[in-house]
This record gives C-alpha cells, sequence and structure tokens, in this order.
C-alpha cells in the first residue's frame, strides 16, 4: 500500500539576515495510513517546521512531499493542525467554533439536508467524546486550557480530515491534564481512523502516544533515528513504568542529549561561584 | 481576635469595589470643580478671566432660551459624526487589505504614516481654497484630522490576530476571502471599535478647530464669537459642553462594546 504521507530529500533553510539555519536537510520518511507517528528531539531540530510543511503552511527549498497520494502544494482541508494555543475563536461559543468549518465553501458545496443533519450529529458526538457537554455555550476564555485543547482538537476533527497535525498541543498543561489527554488523543485515533503526526519534545509523551517514534537532531535537521513503539495499540497509564517503556526513555533521552549540544560544563559552573579577580 | 491579613488599599493592582471606584471618581471630578467654585467665591480672579459655575450656567440658559444652543449642537454633532463615518467607512476595508496583506501594506502604509504627520490645521486654508466654505469643507478637515490614524492604527488591529487563528482557519480549507470574513473581521472587532471610540475624540479636536476659521454656526464658532465680545462665561460653557457631549458618546462605545463582545467582558 502506498504511504499516507511521502517525503523525499526535503530541506528547507531559514536565512534571517546575514544568519542562515539549515532547519531540515534531507528528510526521507513514508507515514502509512492510520499510523500515529511522534515526532520528538531537542529543541530548534526542525520538529516544527516538518509538520508544518507537512501541512503546507511552510514552502520548502527542495525535495517532494506528498499526503494521500496529492502533492503538497498548500494547506488543505485533508490535514488539519492543532495548535500549541491562542488558535481557537474567541469570539465563537464552544459548539460554535467546532461547527465552524461548516461555515467553508469547501464542506457545504453540495450539502443536502441529510448532510446538514449528518454534520450537526457529528458536532454533538465530537463534543461529547471530548467531555465538553456541560461546555456547549461557554466561550473558550471561560475555560481551562486542557478544555481549550479539546475543543481546538474536535474542532479539527469535525471536517473528518484524513490526517491530523499535531505541535505541542499539551505542551502548556500540567500533567494531570496532560494524561487524561493522552488517553483521549489515542481514543480518537482509534475511533476516527486518523493519521496522526504529533509533535512534542517530551519524550515520555512522544513513546506513550506513537506507534512510531522519529528522532531529530538539530543543526541540520535531520532524522537521527526512527524507533517502533513495543507496545500494544490499548495503551493504558502503567505502561509508563514497564521495562521496555523505561529502556527506550532512557536511550532516546541520552541520544537528545548528545545532539543538543547543550552540555553541562561543570568548571564553567565551579567559576561562577568564585570570587572575582 | 485577629484577622488574617487583608490587601492593603495600595497594593500594586489592588481590586477596588465598585463603590470605591465611582466614589473617587466623584471625588475626582467635583474637587476641581469646588476648586474653581472656591476661587470665584472668594473673588480671587477678574470676572473676565474666570467666571463662577454659576455664571456659565445662566450663560448656558440663556444661550438655550435667546440663541440657538440646540442647532449649535447639532450642527457641530453632525458635522463631527460625519466627517468620522466617511473615514471609518473608507479606512475599515482598508485597513483589512494592509493588515491582510503585504504588498498592500507596502504600497500604502509608509504613504499613510507620511500624510498622518502633515499638519491636518494647515490644510485649512487649502480645504477652503478647493471646496469652498460650506459644510463639506468642515467635514473635509475632519476627515483629514481622523482618517490617516485610523487607517494606521486599525491595520495594526488586523495585524495582532493570531497567525494560530489564520492558520488553523487554512488547515481546514478556508479561501482568503473566508479568513477575512469569517477570522481576521470578526477577531479584530473588538480593537477596531476601541479604536473607533478613541478617533471619535479626535474628531471633536478637529471640529473645534475647523469651526473656528471656516464657519459661521456651531459651537466651535459660537466659542470663537464669545471670544471677540468677551463673554469668557460662554467660552467656559461651550468647552464644558463639548466635553460632556464626548464623554457622552465614549460611555457609548463603551456599552456597545459589552453588548457586542460578552466574551470579552465575563458574561
Ligand atoms: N520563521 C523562521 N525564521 C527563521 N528561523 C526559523 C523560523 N522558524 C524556525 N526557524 C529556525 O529553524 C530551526 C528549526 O525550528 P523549529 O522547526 O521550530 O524547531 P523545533 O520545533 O524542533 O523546536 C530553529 O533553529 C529555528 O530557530
Ligand atoms: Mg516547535
Amino acid at each position: 500500500m502506498n504511504a499516507k504521507i511521502r517525503i523525499r530529500g526535503l530541506t528547507k533553510t531559514f536565512a534571517t539576515g546575514a544568519t542562515r539555519v539549515q532547519a531540515l536537510a534531507g528528510i526521507d520518511l513514508d507515514v502509512q495510513d492510520n499510523e500515529f507517528i511522534t515526532f520528538v528531539g531537542a529543541s530548534g531540530c526542525g520538529k516544527s517546521t516538518l509538520l508544518r510543511a507537512i501541512g503546507g503552511l511552510e514552502y520548502v527549498d527542495s525535495g517532494s512531499l506528498s499526503a494521500s497520494g496529492r502533492e503538497v502544494a498548500g494547506p488543505g482541508a485533508d490535514r488539519a493542525m492543532v495548535f500549541q494555543h491562542y488558535s481557537l475563536y474567541p469570539w465563537l461559543s464552544v459548539m460554535e467554533n467546532i461547527r465552524w468549518c461548516r461555515r467553508l465553501a469547501v464542506h457545504t458545496r453540495d450539502r443536502t439536508l441529510a448532510d446538514v443533519e449528518a454534520a450537526s450529529g457529528r458536532a454533538d458526538a465530537l463534543l461529547q467524546l471530548m467531555g465538553l457537554g456541560h461546555a456547549r455555550d461557554a466561550y473558550p476564555n471561560q475555560l481551562s486550557g486542557g478544555m481549550q485543547q479539546r475543543v481546538a482538537i474536535a474542532r479539527a476533527l469535525m471536517p473528518k480530515p484524513e490526517i491530523l497535525l499535531m505541535d505541542e498541543p499539551f505542551g502548556a498543561l500540567d500533567a494531570q491534564t496532560r494524561e487524561v489527554m493522552h488517553d483521549l488523543i489515542r481514543h480518537v485515533h482509534k475511533v476516527e481512523k486518523t493519521t496522526i503526526v504529533f509533535v512534542t519534545h517530551d519524550v515520555e509523551e512522544a513513546i506513550y502516544l506513537g506507534n512510531r517514534i522519529v528522532l531529530m537532531a538539530p543543526r541540520p535537521g535531520r532524522i537521527a533515528q526512527i524507533y517502533d513503539v513495543p507496545l500494544p495499540d490499548a495503551r493504558r497509564q502503567d505502561m509508563k513504568h514497564g521495562q521496555d517503556f523505561l529502556a527506550l526513555k532512557k536511550e532516546i533521552l541520552a541520544r537528545i542529549r548528545e545532539t543538543s549540544g547543550m552540555k553541562t560544563d561543570f568548571d564553567l559552573l565551579e567559576q561562577l561561584n568564585q570570587p572575582a579577580g | 481576635m485577629s484577622h488574617p491579613p487583608r490587601p492593603s488599599f495600595w497594593a500594586i493592582r489592588a481590586p477596588l469595589s465598585a463603590r470605591r471606584y465611582w466614589l473617587l471618581a466623584l471625588v475626582g471630578i467635583l474637587v476641581p470643580f469646588a476648586a474653581w467654585w472656591g476661587v470665584t467665591a472668594l473673588e480671587l480672579a477678574d470676572k473676565v478671566f474666570m467666571p463662577s459655575p454659576l455664571d456659565v450656567a445662566k450663560r448656558l440658559l440663556n444661550w438655550a432660551r435667546e440663541d440657538d444652543l440646540v442647532g449649535d449642537v447639532a450642527i457641530s454633532t453632525y458635522r463631527v459624526v460625519a466627517g468620522w463615518t466617511l473615514s471609518a467607512v473608507i479606512a475599515v476595508p482598508l485597513a483589512l487589505l494592509i493588515g491582510t496583506w503585504r504588498p498592500v501594506q507596502a504600497l500604502l502604509e509608509p504613504l499613510t504614516d507620511f500624510i498622518r504627520y502633515m499638519p491636518a490645521v494647515a490644510f485649512i486654508p487649502l480645504v477652503m481654497l478647493w471646496i469652498g466654505i460650506e459644510e463639506s469643507s468642515k467635514i473635509a478637515i475632519i476627515f483629514i484630522g481622523t482618517f490617516f490614524q485610523m487607517v494606521l492604527m486599525m491595520a495594526e488591529d488586523v495585524r495582532r490576530v493570531p497567525m494560530a487563528q489564520v492558520e488553523a482557519a487554512q488547515t481546514q480549507g478556508a479561501s482568503r476571502a473566508e479568513i477575512v470574513q469569517l477570522v481576521l473581521l470578526p477577531s479584530a472587532k473588538p480593537a477596531l471599535l476601541d479604536t473607533l471610540r478613541v478617533t471619535m475624540g479626535w474628531a471633536w479636536t478637529y471640529l473645534v478647530v475647523a469651526e473656528l476659521v471656516a464657519a459661521n454656526s456651531g459651537l466651535g464658532y459660537a466659542i470663537l464669537k464669545a471670544q471677540r465680545f468677551m463673554q469668557t462665561d460662554k467660552i467656559f460653557a461651550g468647552i464644558l459642553l463639548i466635553s460632556t457631549i464626548g464623554l457622552v458618546i465614549d460611555q457609548m462605545f463603551r456599552l456597545v462594546h459589552r453588548q457586542s463582545f460578552p466574551w470579552l467582558h465575563g458574561k
């Protein structure tokens, strides 16, 4: 079967004044249909750039990139994106946010009464799935960060995107809320059959969510290694304490430390405490 | 019995109950008035320089009875609203274009910036030359005074819409026109209304300037005429009248803001 997302020789360089940063250097990757793939790596290794390129939000310098068999030439309704924050429409209620895509021509082109009813049913189902039933008419700024991200996910899922792109969507949430969101998004992946590409800097999150983990390294941004996650599809929180999980976590953390170039210089730290002179 | 510590009245950004707020606001307004009344009651200043509040009130009554107070207020308000509306009607779509598309910004923003530093008041002779001294010249001066600032501020309002809102729409398949209409405009609306409120204040300033120079009716003209006849009390009355109208309009804008954007006012 053909890959859902096919990336070959992708490169991207950012030029800001005289400095040039190679954010992506020769990325090759196939993501399978209905896969849950996570990108992890040190800050600045190009995770967001790669995700945004798949979403069509970032232009690349060379290489080829296709999603669902079509060349990516810009953003499209088949690839929904969930951002870390500030992406909800604060002037709309939770339900109006979720149903927002129904105002767009692409989703209402040949609409029949049955379509409208199906959409309304889907919006209700998503609202329930995300545990937002009681917040239906609330405005986003009346919700906690975790609830806001649920709305953002429901809104992204509403038009049945084939691919869901998530850029550190739980980065601003506390640890407990994050665990709940992890199980929720795994559940969504199962019922919606969406292909999910998930960017994080949290190794534990990357392992717990992913079927595969793409470890990236910076300067230049590249794929350092791809790991298969040795966990069954049905994830449980206690798996985080399993042997395989911990071993993989340790290995990935060590690799990130190696590539990040941020070594602790104990001599230098020592000097900080020396009296001047 | 000991109480848990309470926040100090003077703690930085400490909350203040509504009652205390309005009490202090009242004090803030009444004290200068009382000082004014005190100065005139003790006859510390010549009446020609500083009329008493009572003189001003009497003059206001006189103005309403024997002269055309209502007419002056009406014509001035009309000029302000007309000039300001004309500005707004052109500025909103233009600001949406500038705030959305860089090429439009490049084409128009530096130019607008340049024009806004031209002194609007110095255009009065030109406007009189080009348009004459009819109603439209006063409206034109208010327009010149407010429009360019308005466009720049509103373009900034549009630019401040978070990129994540735009990109979320793009990844749902929204077209450019749909993004302008369904994301940028509604997202910027509260800020745009605030800009409209602020520029309304400026429109009143330019009204007075326009009427001082090129009018034979209106509040600004009445103030100028009063100066010729040394009617200081009427000058005071005119100034207080304009500030009162401004305050009322400002409050109306705030009310509309609360009604239109309930999510910003914790409803
Ligand atoms: N718009 C941009 N302009 C200039 N440099 C950028 C831009 N976006 C990203 N970069 C640079 O590209 C590199 C990769 O960034 P990014 O993809 O955001 O990394 P990550 O998401 O892994 O932290 C970084 O060095 C970053 O500074
Ligand atoms: Mg990032």
